[in-house]
């Protein structure tokens, strides 16, 4: 019932699902995630609709995308997700120093992966690949820049995640946050690998 | 002021009521208007564009600013009460989902005076919306009204998720739930899955038409098929998810007014969850004309037609429930009796629409018109009047009036049929849909004529309802538990209106209609499942008014590329979730010795 049901240094296993707050938080979000789902779905559609559409003149995917640039931005997403896993086990066992370390080193990487990002865009732009080019581009920068801007949504949430915690610790009000921070880091994780795979490996050669 | 920071679901249920009611008057007095010029051939009452602009927005307002909130309201009303829950699994963010919604609503209804509404129907068919021919800022207000206002949908669909999921009382197992509580359930999943679609498609046109982006421009490689595709995939189950809690009203005032258990109660559940099922696999059939090619028309058109099958069962339900009930026709019960025949009708209009051959000849006639509007109205609105009639005592204290109430139902169930019955025969004889008006004699007069006296009626039948809202209000607040004295789900073993904290002690519960059966057992309440003791609640919160006034304006910035007032809103909102995400709020308790008398004023 309460928030504060637990005795200082005294968390329960999993903090997160201590009360009913943190119950209904989870599982709320787990069913956030499904709508988001289908939000990414209806853009990957749309993009699969859209992509051969490129018009006269304009660079065609295999010309635009450069599959080092885009496996370096995939691995940098990837370890993020690692080491989010990292926090949040270390959150469960309650060390919560190791699990600050752990949510520091995502929010660097997901940073490193939307430098890339910002300078893949940059690079395309200039190739002559803008937003109003045509239907290809504007499909591909809504359906990659939806993804963008959910990772810099998750950067700055996980930071000030970490400050609260800096100022008040863990404990059954925090613990629901950040575990529902991983699980949304994992997801838009999970939709990275489809568009690796949908935008530029499928762009690329299929 | 404490209407504004309210978090407690049964204010924000009269909120919706509230903000639903008024755009429903708009709505209707849109139709109204409609109907006013097409009385007589060649009318020139209001000019085509109007015409337009009115079409478009009495279906906009009518499906996302009326029918959706009044839903919502008997939900916030009652589904808690109904599963033995103190309170909704976010409080906080039920709010929120009330007010983008009315904030959304207010955006999409400032284009009347912002120079002019949009004009390219509900559906919003590119190309017609495109910039190319909807050139004033019509279809701006359009795509970022509803995607506010669905952002606050789409918050209260997960809000009930998680409540129903979540915060059932003890014993209240899924096969226990009331069958309104399971209609909501299965609306609210399909929200979350359809909502999001709907929200992509309105990006893309925003896209469009205030950044230049090509999704729906041929001559840039777009596609308009597309967007059909991406509306109806939402809006095919929009309907499902207005028709279903309609059916879960009816479900429990045919059984309350019957005096008997719901006929195949578990049968009703697997048809609902089938619906909902199957009304994510028909879109296309809104697209049979469009050439999508015979194989795909041969599917949907099947899938479509299964959809008659749980409908089916979901009808000789009610009747065998009635069969054999000793039935009181109160007002609430007539409109769900009235709902039955109705909705058959309509449904029956559905599967002449679902073969495609015979679709290519009801296609965007009066036919339609007739079809959505028997099912929208004559289920949906019917069901909304049941389940008022039904649960204002629960929601204010008082009884409406029953005389009053009667004339309502007479008058608005003889003005709908008159309105769309001869509908179905305009379109056989080849009256298009969507015109502002027809030629002399082609043989529509008389029927279009009766058509329009019908929807005066409708008229006045709202206003006797709210003549009975009025003269309801000065009466003094004493409705018992118990009003209809035969009430069978939890919602009626506790004080009329509810108290904030709903339930002073959580009940058991011990089977389906858990409140009749310890009734048959002779006992006037339910057994406790928990000792008297504190009750947390949450504290109100003036954010989420605030988080919808920075989307408001950042709607208003974007529409005019006012980029400093689109930052300054977005600042608004995301300063709001910043403030709520590091304030720790944890409520306050209401202690045992305070627990009586705080029920809800209103």
């Amino acid at each position: 019932m309460s928030a504060h049901s637990h005795v200082d240094g005294q968390l329960p296993h999993e903090p997160e699902k201590a009360t009913l707050e943190g119950r209904n938080k989870v599982l709320g979000f787990w069913l956030f995630l499904g709508g988001e789902t289908v939000l990414f779905g209806t853009l990957f559609s749309a993009f699969l609709a859209l992509r051969d559409q490129v018009g006269d003149g304009n660079p065609t995917s295999q010309e635009l995308f450069q599959l080092p640039l885009v496996a370096a931005a995939t691995f940098i997403l990837l370890t993020s997700s690692l080491t989010s896993v990292f926090a949040i086990q270390a959150m469960h066992t309650n060390r919560v120093k190791s699990m600050l370390n752990w949510l520091i080193l995502t929010v660097l990487l997901g940073a490193g992966f939307l430098g890339l990002e910002i300078y893949e865009f940059y690079h395309y732009v200039h190739e002559g690949h803008g937003f109003t080019t045509s239907a290809f581009s504007s499909s591909f920068y809504t359906l990659v820049g939806f993804h963008g801007a959910h990772v810099a949504f998750g950067v700055f949430w996980i930071t000030m995640l970490i400050v609260q915690t800096f100022r008040k610790g863990l404990n059954t009000t925090t613990a629901p946050k950040i575990y529902v921070a991983g699980m949304y880091w994992h997801f838009i994780d999970v939709v990275w690998v489809f568009i690796f795979t949908v935008v530029y490996l499928m762009g690329k050669v299929g | 002021m404490d209407w504004l920071t309210t978090v407690d679901h049964k204010k924000i249920g009269i909120l919706y009521l509230i903000a639903g009611g008024f755009f429903f008057l708009i709505g209707g007095l849109e139709a109204i208007l409609i109907r006013i010029q097409l009385w007589r051939p060649l009318n020139d009452f209001v000019s085509a564009s109007t015409f337009n602009e009115l079409l478009t927005m009495h279906g906009t307002t009518m499906i996302f600013l009326a029918a959706m909130p009044l839903l919502f309201a008997l939900m916030n009303a009652v589904v808690p009460l109904q599963i033995g829950a103190r309170d909704v699994a976010f409080p906080f963010l039920n709010s929120l989902g009330f007010w983008t919604f009315f904030f959304g609503g207010v955006l999409l209804n400032v284009s009347w005076f912002a120079g002019g509404a949009p004009d390219a129907g509900w559906t919003s068919y590119v190309p017609l919306a495109s910039p190319l021919y909807s050139e004033g800022k019509g279809v701006d207000y359009y795509v970022i009204g509803l995607q506010i206002a669905g952002i606050g949908t789409l918050i209260g669909g997960i809000n009930f998720l998680a409540t129903i999921i979540n915060m059932r009382a003890p014993g209240m197992s899924f096969m226990r739930m009331p069958m309104f509580t399971w209609t909501v359930f299965i609306t609210s999943a399909l929200i979350l899955f359809a909502f999001p679609a709907l929200a992509v498609g309105l990006v893309a046109l925003m896209f469009d038409r205030l950044f230049e982006a090509n999704f729906f421009n041929v001559n840039n490689g777009g596609n308009t098929v597309l967007w059909e595709h991406i509306f109806w995939i939402f809006g095919h189950p929009e309907v499902y998810i207005l028709i279903l809690p309609a059916f879960g009203v009816i479900s429990e005032v045919i059984s309350t007014f019957s005096r008997k258990r719901l006929f195949g109660y578990s049968s009703m559940v697997f048809a609902t969850v089938l619906i909902g099922f199957l009304g994510f696999m028909v879109w296309a059939h809104h697209m049979f004309t469009v050439g999508l090619g015979p194989v795909a028309n041969a599917l949907f058109s099947i899938a479509t037609m299964l959809i008659a099958v749980p409908t089916g069962i979901k009808i000789f339900n009610w009747l065998f429930t009635m069969w054999g009930g000793s039935i009181r026709f109160t007002t609430a019960n007539m409109f769900a009796v009235g709902f039955v025949p109705t909705f058959v009708m309509g449904g029956v209009t559905g599967v002449m629409l679902a073969s495609a051959p015979a679709d290519y000849q009801y296609h965007d006639t009066y036919f339609v018109v007739a079809h959505f509007h028997y099912v929208i109205v004559g289920g949906l609105i019917l069901g909304i009047f049941a389940g008022l009639f039904y649960w204002w005592p629960k929601m204010f204290g008082r009884m409406l009036n029953e005389t009053l109430g009667k004339i309502c139902f007479w008058l608005f169930f003889t003005g709908f049929h008159l309105t769309f019955f001869v509908q179905h025969f305009l379109g056989l004889m080849g009256m298009p849909r969507r015109i502002y008006t027809y030629l002399d004699g082609l043989g529509f007069n008389n029927m279009n004529l009766i058509s329009t006296v019908g929807a005066i009626l409708m008229g006045l039948g709202t206003i006797a309802f709210l003549i009975n809202i009025v003269i309801t209000s000065m009466k003094p607040k004493n409705a018992a538990y118990d009003p209809w004295e035969d009430g069978r789900t939890l919602e009626w073993t506790i004080p009329s209106p509810a108290p904030e904290y709903n339930f002073a002690q959580t009940p058991l519960v011990r089977g389906y209609d858990a409140f009749w059966k310890e009734k048959m057992e002779g006992k006037n309440a339910m057994t406790p499942a928990e000792p008297l003791g504190p009750i947390h609640m949450p504290s109100p919160s003036i954010l989420p008014f605030i988080m919808s006034i920075g989307l408001f304006i950042a709607g208003f910035g974007l529409m005019y590329h006012q980029h400093i007032i689109t930052i300054a809103g977005l600042v608004i909102t995301f300063g709001c979730m910043f403030t709520r995400s590091v304030k720790d709020d944890h409520g306050f308790h209401i202690e045992p010795d305070e627990l009586h008398d705080k029920g809800v004023k209103a």
